[in-house]
């Protein structure tokens, strides 16, 4: 079967403000894919158009080659969905939560267990503890095992590491390497652009619109200039001198350094050097280094929107 | 990042809260200076919101000696809040008031006469380049406009210490750096920056950081020298290293 997801020309609005503007995207069917963007980027806007719960204004969208808006009863069925808020029962406990959603599906927990197995064993000790009163990363992987409890072929999962520790977050992205192996076409939306390198292929989304699809490889080998990493006893007052300096194109805090472009395509490093140096910075290290999806993204977006 | 290193506007020894059984927050002690970037780490479930609501005013500690701004935690719980400021991601500006009312609210809370939130307002307004939003709601404004008026809300009163509880979740990258811009420029005017984030790179940007694991500080120190001690190439390694001892974790 083929699972995959093709998006055309979507868009959304609500009121005066445009979530969504003209989005095409192809998702392979099987495939691990990111959806990386800010808060206010429309990634929820396009997993509750997928999940048939909003209409599109324009455009249209299939999943496993059923149309979202005129074949939204066999969708939801295929669909795996959790949403960003927990919306589970808290007042059912861990294990009526399950058999609740195995029986809106009409199935049976014992049927299926081998899909959510894994993670249900994590929580087992707790099945009698109601859902109000699970932990953060527990109610996470309780809404996880409801979300597989009817064998989806396509699982929407709407930034499920936001707020979580970074333990955690490895554990969660372990989990779903292991359901990419079942086969099942797993799209998660995420504001960390570390997380962009756990996917097979990512969309970096801002404003409602795609900046860009391709693979984490790709995309950073896409970075259009040189990018130099500057350490110096004070990073924040070389962050100040060097948005004076004439010849630079970008610079940015980036942990415990600075991430810097130049304008000029061929220069001497040591004539930044000198510039900070005579700025009074000291024990300054400069080195050329390879770009991340986070500088991508900085990238395109302070060149669509200019200003920023 | 100018720290004057003698005087400690934060200071906790032997902070203990139980929650009946339970030791949230396991003798806690350490001195934060003023002026200083402070960074509050610790996986869920570790206690930090445990012990940022002690050292708001909010909550009692079961033991321990602790002062804030010079107050006693105790005793001193209204003088200890007029001197400090609070951020979160989740409550911050009223979506429903305008952007000037909004700061006059607060203002107002803190005690500042009209004439001071009229004047102290208009400055806000031109330093964040703001001025056309004055009379606009909260809820018509992009987030990083939002952060930023919250954050600069939050030290309004020119508080000693501003604690900020995951300010930047959810941000793109290019707002979560110019937040970190009003941190520094904060913190050079002398106001001690209390920080909780779950960015490791954030970590990298704070004088000081501390760890925490069960309700425990496992680690603090600066950066350089958690790194260091660890063996760990950043922040993260240092955190993950750490909090995988957790038996608590969420």
């Amino acid at each position: 079967m083929n699972a995959g997801i093709r998006i055309e020309n979507l868009s959304k609005k609500y009121g005066n403000v445009q979530a969504l503007k003209s989005i095409n995207l192809d998702i392979n069917s099987g495939e691990l894919f990111g959806l990386i963007g800010p808060d206010g980027a429309g990634k929820t806007t396009l997993f509750r158009l997928l999940a048939t719960l909003l209409l599109p204004d324009v455009g249209s969208a299939q999943m496993c080659d059923i149309d979202i808006v005129g074949g939204y009863k066999q969708i939801r069925n295929l669909l795996g969905y959790m949403p960003g808020k927990f919306s589970l029962y808290q007042d059912l406990s861990v294990i009526e939560n399950l058999e609740f959603f195995a029986t809106v599906f009409d199935t049976r927990i014992e049927d299926n267990m081998d899909m959510i197995h894994d993670i249900w064993v994590q929580i087992e000790p707790f099945k009698d503890r109601l859902a109000g009163n699970l932990s953060g990363g527990m109610k996470q992987k309780l809404a996880l095992c409801c979300a597989l409890i009817h064998q989806p072929k396509v699982l929407l999962l709407d930034e499920p590491t936001t707020g979580v520790d970074a333990v955690s977050r490895s554990e969660f992205w372990q989990m779903l390497k292991s359901l990419k192996s079942k086969g099942i076409t797993i799209v998660v939306a995420t504001p960390y652009m570390d997380e962009a390198n756990l996917c097979e292929r990512v969309a970096l989304i801002k404003d409602g619109e795609i900046l860009q699809v391709n693979t984490p490889q790709e995309i950073v080998g896409q970075f259009e200039r040189n990018l130099y990493t500057i350490k110096s006893e004070d990073n924040y007052q070389s962050l100040l001198d060097l948005r004076e300096f004439e010849f630079t194109n970008s610079v940015f805090l980036f942990g415990q350094s600075l991430h810097y472009t130049d304008v000029r395509k061929e220069f001497s490093l040591e004539e930044v050097n000198s510039y900070l140096k005579h700025k009074g910075r000291l024990h300054l290290e400069i080195e050329q280094i390879k770009p991340g999806i986070e500088d991508c993204f900085m990238a395109l977006s302070t060149k669509n929107d200019g200003h920023e | 990042m100018d720290m004057n290193s003698d005087v400690k506007v934060i200071k906790v020894k032997n902070l203990c809260k139980k929650f009946g059984d339970f030791t949230a927050n396991d003798n806690l002690s350490f001195e934060v200076s003023k002026g200083e970037i402070f960074g509050f780490l610790g996986a869920n479930g570790a206690g930090k919101t445990t012990a940022i609501k002690i050292l708001c005013g909010l909550s009692y500690p079961s033991s321990g000696e602790i002062s804030v701004a010079g107050f006693d935690v105790y005793k001193q719980r209204e003088q200890l809040k007029r001197n400090i400021g609070y951020m979160s991601q989740k409550f911050s500006l009223y979506e429903d008031l305008t952007v000037f009312e909004n700061i006059r609210f607060y203002g107002g809370i803190y005690g500042l006469s009209k004439e001071v939130i009229h004047s102290k307002a208009d400055d806000l307004l031109k330093k964040l380049d703001l001025q056309h939003a004055r009379n606009k709601r909260i809820s018509s404004l992009p987030l990083g406009w939002k952060q930023k008026l919250a954050f600069s809300v939050a030290i309004f009163h020119d508080p000693e210490i501003v604690f900020l509880d995951e300010p930047t979740g959810g941000v793109d990258p290019v707002t979560r750096r110019q937040f970190w811009d009003l941190i520094y420029e904060a913190s050079r005017q002398g106001i001690t920056i209390f920080v909780t984030t779950h960015y490791m790179d954030e970590a990298e940007y704070c004088d000081r950081v501390s760890i925490m694991v069960d309700g425990k500080i496992e680690a603090l120190d600066t950066p350089a020298k958690l790194k260091e001690d660890f063996n760990a190439e950043d922040m993260d390694q240092v955190f993950l290293a750490l909090a995988r001892k957790a038996i608590n974790i969420e």
